[in-house]
């Protein structure tokens, strides 16, 4: 096929593309008029059902929250296929962290780059770890602290050594983390069936003023540990490409 | 009027910076490409009155899938 045939190709194509694409949105209501039943009936109720004031965390956590409990354990899959898939084969020598460390004279990166590595580490984790935890104050979530969290642990690499960040975040730690993150997230539902209440039924005192950091029983809990098992499940995924890169060598190398 | 010609401008933007992530050679910058037009996606959300989203996209678009790559592209740099 000459390139001048595969352009033409492509030009149908896309043009049918756009034709349906153009189709579709042309279709959709208006910005803001959403006219489904569910999304002004949540308005309506979830401050009043949940004292929280994050609306998205309440839906997120509770009115849908065996949807994301699904969403965490794909997560918690995915690390563990790449746990699997990334495992030391027979015949690949690894050299231990503090090999690698001494070999270089200096960390890599210049003095800035460690400067402001050092400096975003506390600022980032402080961050991280409010996200986690105000997801029934406002717009969060355990997902967004969890992955800013693992960031900060990411800074202590950059700004140091491979070595350092082994050293932060050891292995069993990590998983550990990521089983106590997933596995209380499902548990705290299960407990609402132990309990005789509907599965992530929310069954904690829900706090005297909606919008306070200590309302919203379980959905704040859950945040909490979604943000645990997220941290943990990306400082994996992060230590163990680090891994392969610094440590691993091909057999006979 | 003042929400909508920021939409505007920020789905400008967005566009061009899809554009430059294709357009751009080389894998380590085609990455950071990436990672702006994530930084990009992340303000578009957040000027139609999404900001979970934004926060989800933020970390997800400019921080996880960028550093993924570059550690994968690091290893395959490694092997030769």
């Amino acid at each position: 096929m000459t390139p001048a045939q595969r352009r033409a190709i492509f030009l149908i194509a896309m043009a049918g593309l756009a034709a349906f694409v153009i189709w579709g949105i042309s279709g959709l209501p208006g910005f803001g008029r959403y006219p489904g039943p569910y999304g002004p009936a949540i308005l309506k109720v979830a401050e009043g059902q949940t004292n929280a004031t994050g609306i998205v965390s309440a839906v997120n956590f509770e009115y849908r929250g065996i949807d994301t409990v699904g969403e965490e354990f794909i997560l918690f899959t995915a690390v563990v296929g790449m746990t699997v898939v990334l495992r030391k084969l027979r015949g690949e020598p690894e050299r231990p962290a503090i090999e690698e460390a001494r070999e270089r004279a200096q960390p890599a990166g210049g003095a800035g780059v460690r400067a402001a590595a050092l400096a975003f580490t506390g600022p980032t984790a402080l961050i991280g770890w409010w996200l986690a935890t105000h997801a029934q104050t406002g717009p969060s979530g355990g997902f967004q602290g969890g992955v800013v969290l693992a960031t900060a642990f990411l800074l202590v690499y950059l700004g140091g050594e491979f070595l350092t960040f082994q050293r932060l975040s050891p292995v069993d730690m990590t998983d550990a983390a990521e089983a106590i993150g997933a596995g209380g997230f499902a548990a705290v539902g299960v407990t609402a069936l132990v309990l005789g209440l509907p599965y992530m039924d929310n069954y904690l005192p829900l706090g005297k003023a909606p919008g306070a950091v200590s309302s919203s029983g379980t959905i704040a809990l859950i945040s909490f540990l979604v943000g645990i098992g997220v941290a943990a499940a990306f400082i994996q995924i992060a230590g163990e490409l680090l891994e392969q890169t610094m440590l691993v060598r091909e057999g006979g190398g | 009027m003042m929400t909508q010609a920021m939409q505007v401008v920020i789905l400008v933007l967005v566009a061009l910076g899809a554009t430059l992530v294709v357009m751009v050679r080389g894998r380590v910058r085609q990455v950071v490409a990436l990672s702006a037009y994530g930084i990009g996606l992340a303000v578009l959300f957040f000027t139609v009155q999404a900001p979970d989203v934004t926060l989800s996209e933020l970390v997800v678009g400019a921080v996880a899938l960028p550093l993924i790559l570059l550690l994968t592209i690091a290893r395959v740099r490694w092997r030769r």
